[in-house]
């Protein structure tokens, strides 16, 4: 399979279905494991690092779920290419910025997907789209025992899968689901949420994980720890805390609907009309707006229908899948700002003016039959 | 004041954090804080960041001049990058991490998913355990009969490992 077959198809999680659609965009569930006694890839050498990518390479190729996966070396890779893996969410950023001894695997639907030498010898990811914790764990977690009678994986009877980073021992797990909180965000509720979750524990990231600031209203919530519980535990009780989050976010939906009705329906004109008929739009104005769009279609203002159109423009807008789908290697921001507005643009024709004599009563951002 | 992560450049970052009422400090050049995400105004990034930071104190309580017989790791190695060097450092390491991974996670002990080598491991392990005290109770009341069939057993057991 070939790298542009993995672009030219948006992944599995972006056009399914799933509980809890409209707020919870993916679900993603990672696995971190290590070879017993060789150097973890930070501190190995080039050599050893090739030998760690042959071995895990070749066991991961193996994997039945994995057939006519698609298969690469990071260093055959430009760095365009590379950027669009980490703007589809296949691999990290800190994984784009390898080369010679690491390498990525990912299936064609790309709900699997593992990153060989990144900062541990092998971390394994399912992804899946809505709010599936325990389906993308069992995905992963099957790969994982598929992998173990082939791999020899450091295991340590207190501190359970051993990692580069003291912070990922124990489960080696990173649960994570991928959250648009418009309503949160713009009755100014984020922070309060934000630090409510990390004091039992669970991270709020922006839209790329660690370091990266909240673009799109989306948010990552993860677990910060992984040693002491049990997978099923952690999953369980993040799934806990994103349910409460989705009915934060319904709540501050409808009160914004009573209270402000005038600036909600003003932002979401707005939105349509800068993304309609603007000529230049950078990235980060870009996404905040289809941000606005997507709520207006959560509260009946666009057509259901169109909502793919809208969350393919959440990652076709990104400045790698731009340049990629016009088939250059360089690009000035300028001119892909220009090139971002007359995509979206286009692709907007097909979404109608917002109808206000729509507008929903009941704001909840997921459907009944969800659960 | 030097920056903490890179050691080379002006610290003009300096960030506080109190977690579980200790206070961590960390003080960063303008490239790494950058690096680091630490100009993002929301802050995700910082909690990762002083977790790392506060490993690198905490392992110092292992002699300095401990050297990782596998990967050659030092203690200097992981205050510089927070990040062990292979498997082994956990075990060579192990009173320096001890104290951090415990303030670092939940509980101090794994109870999740392990591999299944392992657990049959130590599930024969705890079978000859059985076996063993089994053996030394039947010699103490000198049941030999029963002892040399505990024993065969034990050798049994052991040389189905072996193979």
């Amino acid at each position: 399979m070939k790298l542009t077959e993995i672009i030219e198809n948006s992944g599995e999680w972006l056009k399914g279905d799933g509980p809890h659609r409209n707020i919870v965009v993916s679900s993603r569930v990672r696995l971190a494991r290590n070879l017993r006694s060789k150097p973890f890839p930070g501190w190995a050498k080039k050599a050893e690092r090739i030998e760690v990518l042959k071995i895990v390479k070749s066991a991961v190729e193996q994997l039945p779920e994995m057939e006519d996966a698609y298969t690469e070396n990071l260093e055959a890779l430009s760095p365009l290419e590379k950027q669009v893996l980490v703007e589809r969410h296949l691999i990290s950023r800190e994984h784009a910025a390898k080369g010679v001894g690491s390498g990525v695997v990912m299936n064609v639907n790309q709900s699997l997907s593992f990153m060989i030498n990144e900062e541990d010898h092998l971390r394994m990811q399912a992804i899946c789209c809505g709010l599936q914790l325990d389906k993308v764990f069992a995905m992963i977690n099957q790969a994982d025992s598929e992998l173990e009678p082939m791999l020899d994986f450091a295991f340590h009877p207190q501190l359970g899968y051993l990692t580069a980073c003291p912070s990922n021992v124990g489960t080696g797990m990173r649960a994570s689901a991928m959250l648009h909180l418009p309503g949160l965000v713009m009755s100014d509720q984020m922070n309060k949420i934000i630090n409510s979750v990390n004091k039992i524990g669970l991270a709020v990231r922006g839209l790329h994980g660690e370091g990266t600031e909240a673009m799109g209203n989306l948010f990552q919530v993860s677990n910060q720890t992984t040693l002491g519980e049990a997978e099923e535990e952690i999953i369980s009780r993040l799934n806990d805390v994103i349910v409460k989050i989705i009915e934060h976010e319904c709540n501050a939906r409808q009160l914004l609907l009573q209270k402000k009705p005038v600036t909600l329906l003003d932002q979401i004109g707005r939105a349509y009309g800068v993304l309609s008929y603007a000529h230049s739009i950078s990235s980060k104005e870009a996404l905040n707006l289809l941000s606005v769009i997507k709520l207006g279609t959560d509260l009946n203002l666009f057509p259901d229908e169109n909502r793919i159109v809208v969350d393919e423009l959440f990652i076709e807008t990104q400045p790698a899948h731009l340049q990629k789908g016009a088939h250059v290697q360089k690009m000035s921001a300028d001119e892909r700002d220009t090139l971002r507005a007359s995509l979206i643009r286009a692709k907007l024709q097909v979404v109608p003016k917002p109808d206000i004599a729509k507008i929903a009563t009941q704001p909840l951002g997921t459907t009944e039959n969800d659960e | 004041m030097q920056c903490d992560v890179c050691q080379q450049k002006e610290a003009t970052v300096f960030l506080t954090q109190i977690v579980g009422g200790k206070m961590q400090k960390v003080n960063l050049c303008e490239a790494c804080s950058k690096n680091k995400g630490v100009d993002d105004p929301t802050g995700f990034a910082l909690a990762d960041l002083l977790s790392g930071m506060g490993a690198a104190q905490e392992i110092e309580k292992n002699p300095a001049s401990q050297r990782c017989p596998v990967c050659g790791f030092t203690q200097a190695d992981f205050k510089k990058t927070g990040r062990l060097g292979c498997s082994t450092c956990y075990e060579v390491f192990a009173e320096g991490l001890e104290g951090m991974i415990r303030n670092m996670h939940k509980g101090p002990e794994h109870v999740g998913k392990a591999p299944v080598a392992y657990l049959r491991s130590r599930q024969i392990d705890q079978k000859i355990k059985t076996l063993q005290s089994s053996l030394q109770e039947a010699v103490a009341a000198e049941q030999y009969e029963k002892a040399a069939d505990l024993r065969d057993q034990i050798r049994r057991i052991e040389a189905g490992l072996e193979a």
